[in-house]
């Protein structure tokens, strides 16, 4: 066990050199992509855009640019802004995890619970009336843009039925901290939740539903049927159990986009200052060391939750403990 | 007395694009209380279908079982499915052919059993998992603890088969179901499983129905012997008579094909030519017709019926043929 | 796990009348039709944008309209009029007239017909996610081919260049080459794209889901590659080229047809989200993502604005995913995009 774990650690750090390397190189590199005309801002003199690039270091060789980029996120962390000259962005995006982690924890809560409750039902009534509906409902989750479910949700509970008593007790768009205001912070979060969770519902769903259908095909399952379970306890306690680690293998690697910043469409519509709104920001003013930290940032979380399923689906199904 | 386990008139069809086709087609026989019972047929001769219909395990919707399966004088066929629930497992448990997908992945050996045990009785957990023990023990699973502790992919074949029938055995079950239970273990495992099943008889006062295709496992094991052939019985007895003097072609072909474990070898194995033929594609008479070297005119309209009292076989040729018949066969 | 996915399908060549008998498959299902028909409706109607714009809009949708009038309930209109608020201030567009004619959904900010930009930029939308879906498709089945079938340190590289590109967030590496490559477009010397082409989303899009594909065809491949058939095939001496026309190609592209819709409306959704963060499609063209781009400001006032090209995104994207459905009972029902 110790000797994978250490395997799998080189190897995640070898992911994420090889990401900082791409992600330098289309930021820096990239035929056409001038960073310090960038800067200089548009129709500059060769002089200024020549003292840009001496100022931000931009005509030393790129190896030498990489490494004191590396440097400057992660062992000095001062980099600081092209834009907002002085401003530090390492700490801003410190910042702005905990608004990422609270949308996306409560989504995923909230994602979960739900589409078990909705594949167990869909493989239990299979080929019913009911299975049918929730998997309608569960593609129109997947068809759906999240930025345009969050701009229709601001239409409704902002708009047209913030009058009623419906939608009176949501606050105006932003984030309230949680230490400030528990019943705020969980207000002002239940509608992003909800827009962000709708998509992986479908999602998880759809996937629990096909893993449940083929393990209820199983030997396994005749077995347990012969020992006389009713077939409501053959399905949630035998297939649920092992039909679960396709969703953990998929709940991973999505948590681990969506905490690095794949929220940013729901953080943006919904006024949410996280990571990706960050990222979102730095689009807008072409800020490149502020994209660059989010991306990185994105980056380690992808990667390193890549490595934790691995490791926990060892630790949840005893099959693959064996395969090593 | 009163057979533990009587069917009558059995029939398993399944609805298709192309009608209605039967698998098993009037099946009757009867088991009393701790005989063992040993079921033959080639693989789709409908033997498996035949005992997974006593407790309604067959699982597809377009299923239709028609008959009278009555166990403890009760019907089975359109029992309500809580009653039915509770004989599975209890009064009646099945063992199946391969051990190594017949035991959930994730859940240890113990978990199985213990869960077994607790549908059935009002064990406490602590309890039932004690008894999981004791029985892995029963069915020499050497360091039953460890081995209750255990998941199933840790286990070798031989070690989950015995896990299987410990299981199996957990509630005390009047009648024994055992589909194929050796058929994917090494030969040297089979013979500890089969000496395994015997003794349940003696420990656990079990009756046994052993589905099997090799006429060896039965020779071994089972009081009677029941042959199907393409969904129907074609010939039953006390298994020492069937060996002693096989009444019907298509057991003789059998026999004739089986290597002699023990007493003269035979100079060459007989085969039988041809292959079953297909569920809809049945001849309207004895199914064994096209490939039977004794073939007859009444053979033709409609298959022979089962006759015989305590010997019964579904063929035409008369009894002082017989001996001559089966010479040519076994004999060649 | 694509791997096992892959090897894990019942290894045979397609057996003759396989295409014919997934196609009379296909046709049984009702709701994988109707999504057809319902794809070729949308398709038609975005084709008709420029008639449409001529005939009934009566208007060029891409120019702005601030001080023009319209006629409404025979009284002429300001097409950008005063807001509806106490003070008046600020301006309001147009609302919907819900009937066939000039500004049947209203006006955006500029005092453009929503309506005839809707079906420009679902033209814009369905070239872009089309286009992509082939650009992946046809690299992917490349990649995946040579890795699955060469193996040795062809598959080392492209695996690694593969996993790389996996672990990389798909949206952000979407977001970063956009936001590089939409000021200057890109210039390799013989490969050119203007940053106002549909050739740069195209191609962003197109390469970033590769992956996703590749993975899978290389499993299946290799998968082939250890089959009893392909082995005979080499046994008896056929040529590579033989085997991979005869015996691999045919496969893959099963498994390709099957993956189409559902990489279409995966890169329709992506499509969407750069060009609604306003670093896919670049003005004056409009695609959909931008056109609920333009509505969010409107958002409270004329949300039909924005109501609308994401309907078509639903309506679409639904269709496609059922189309998917089908497809994939018909050909192949154990093929998965996704792991």
């Amino acid at each position: 066990m110790a000797s994978t774990i250490i395997r799998r650690l080189v190897h995640m750090v070898a992911v994420l050199f090889g990401i900082s390397v791409l992600v330098f190189l289309i930021f820096f590199a990239t035929p056409g992509a001038n960073p310090a005309e960038r800067i200089a801002g548009k129709n500059a003199s060769p002089q200024t855009v020549a003292r840009v690039e001496r100022q931000f270091g931009l005509n030393r060789p790129l190896p030498i640019q990489y490494a004191l980029m590396m440097k400057k996120i992660f062992i000095t962390r001062n980099l600081t802004s092209y834009v907002n000259l002085g401003e530090k962005v390492v700490p801003q995006v410190f910042k702005a995890a905990p608004i990422t982690l609270s949308l996306v924890a409560g989504a995923a809560i909230i994602w979960i619970v739900v589409a078990i409750a909705i594949g167990a039902v869909a493989a239990a009534f299979r080929n019913s009336w009911i299975d049918r509906l929730l998997m309608v409902l569960s593609l129109i989750g997947i068809s759906m843009p999240v930025f345009w479910v969050g701009t229709m949700a601001n239409l409704f509970t902002q708009g047209i039925w913030h009058h009623t008593w419906l939608f009176s007790w949501v606050p105006p768009l932003g984030y309230v901290d949680f230490s400030k205001s528990p019943v705020l912070w969980f207000k002002s979060l239940l509608i992003p939740w909800i827009t962000l969770a709708i998509l992986y519902i479908g999602l998880y769903a759809r996937v629990l539903r096909a893993a449940l259908i083929e393990t209820m095909q199983e030997d396994f399952i005749r077995t347990a049927r012969a020992k006389g379970l009713s077939e409501r306890q053959v399905l949630l306690r035998h297939a649920l159990r092992c039909s679960l680690v396709s969703v953990v293998t998929l709940f991973g690697l999505d948590f681990g986009v969506l905490v690095g910043g794949g929220a940013l469409l729901t953080e943006v519509v919904f006024g949410l200052q996280g990571v990706g709104y960050l990222t979102y920001q730095a689009l807008e003013t072409l800020d490149l060391p502020m994209i660059m930290a989010t991306v990185i940032y994105a980056s380690v979380f992808v990667v390193v939750s890549n490595a934790v399923v691995d490791i926990v689906y060892a630790a949840f199904d005893p099959r693959m403990r064996l395969r090593r | 007395m009163n057979p533990l386990l009587e069917i009558v008139d059995l029939a398993v069809s399944f609805r298709t694009s192309n009608g209605l086709i039967r698998a098993v087609d009037g099946v009757s026989f009867s088991i009393a209380e701790r005989e063992i019972l040993g079921i033959v047929g080639e693989s789709g001769s409908g033997k498996s279908l035949t005992v997974l219909a006593i407790l309604d395990l067959i699982g597809d919707p377009n299923a239709v079982v028609t008959g009278s399966i009555r166990f403890r004088g009760i019907e089975l066929i359109g029992q309500k499915p809580e009653t039915l629930r509770r004989l599975r497992g209890g009064a009646i448990a099945m063992i199946f052919q391969d051990p190594m997908t017949a035991l959930t992945p994730v859940f240890t050996i113990g978990a199985q059993i213990s869960e077994q045990i607790r549908i059935h009785t009002d064990l406490s957990r602590h309890a039932a998992q004690a008894r999981a023990v004791e029985l892995l023990d029963a069915v020499g699973l050497p360091d039953p603890h460890r081995a209750a502790a255990r998941y199933p992919q840790e286990l070798s074949g031989g070690q989950r088969q015995r896990a299987v029938i410990a299981m199996a055995l957990s509630c005390n079950p009047a009648l024994l179901l055992a589909d194929e239970p050796t058929t994917a273990l090494d030969v040297t495992v089979q013979a500890q499983i089969l000496e395994l099943i015997r003794k349940l008889r003696d420990d656990f006062n079990s009756a046994v129905i052993l589905i099997t295709h090799n006429l060896g496992v039965v020779a071994e094991t089972a009081d009677r012997v029941a042959v199907m052939y393409s969904g129907r019985i074609v010939e039953t007895a006390d298994t020492g008579a069937l060996f002693a003097d096989p009444h019907h072609p298509y057991t003789w072909g059998l026999l004739g094909s089986m290597p002699a474990l023990d007493g003269i070898r035979r100079p060459r194995l007989t085969t039988i030519p041809g292959l079953p033929p297909a569920l809809d594609r049945r001849p309207q008479g004895c199914a064994f017709s096209p490939r039977c070297g004794f073939v007859r005119p009444e053979c033709l309209p409609a298959p022979p019926c089962l006759t015989g009292t305590m010997h019964q076989a579904a063929c035409v040729i008369a009894d002082h043929e017989r001996a001559a018949a089966r010479n040519q066969v076994l004999a060649a | 796990m694509s791997e096992v996915s892959a090897t894990e399908r019942d290894i045979a060549p397609p057996a003759p009348g396989y295409w014919a008998m997934a196609g009379r498959k296909l046709l049984r299902d009702r709701a994988a039709m109707i999504s057809l028909a319902v794809l070729v409706i949308i398709a038609l109607l975005c084709a008709a944008a420029p008639w449409y714009a001529a005939h009934i809009a009566h208007t060029n949708p891409f120019r702005s309209n601030l001080s023009g009038t319209v006629m409404r309930h025979g009284k002429p209109v300001e097409v950008l009029g005063a807001a509806n608020n106490p003070l008046h201030l600020g301006i309001e567009p147009i609302g919907p007239s819900w009937r066939l004619g000039p500004y049947m959904l209203g006006a955006d900010q500029q005092g453009r017909d929503v309506a005839a930009r809707l079906l420009y930029g679902g033209g814009n939308s369905l070239i872009i996610s089309f286009a992509a879906a082939a650009v992946c498709l046809v690299l992917a089945a490349i990649t995946g081919i040579l890795a699955g079938f060469f193996g040795g340190w062809v598959d080392r590289v492209i695996s690694w260049l593969l996993d790389a590109l996996w672990a990389f967030p798909v949206f952000l590496l979407a977001i970063s080459l956009s936001v590089v490559l939409i000021a200057h477009g890109i210039d390799l010397g013989l490969f050119r794209l203007d940053a106002s082409s549909l050739a740069l989303p195209i191609t962003i899009i197109g390469v970033i889901y590769v992956p996703y594909v590749a993975r899978p065809v290389r499993g299946l491949v290799m998968g082939l590659r250890q089959s009893d058939y392909v082995l005979a095939a080499i046994g008896i001496g056929a040529p590579a080229w033989r085997i991979l026309w005869f015996d691999i190609l045919p496969n893959v592209i099963s498994a390709l047809v099957v993956f189409a819709p559902l990489i279409i409306a995966l890169d329709l959704l992506t499509e969407a989200a750069l060009s609604f963060l306003s670093i896919g499609v670049q003005p004056p063209a409009a695609s959909w993502g931008t056109i609920i781009h333009d509505g969010e400001s409107l958002i409270y006032t004329r949300p039909m604005v924005a109501i609308a090209p994401g309907l078509a995104i639903v309506i679409t994207v639904l269709a496609l995913n059922i189309l998917g459905d089908g497809l994939r009972d018909a050909l192949d029902p154990r093929a998965k995009l996704r792991n």
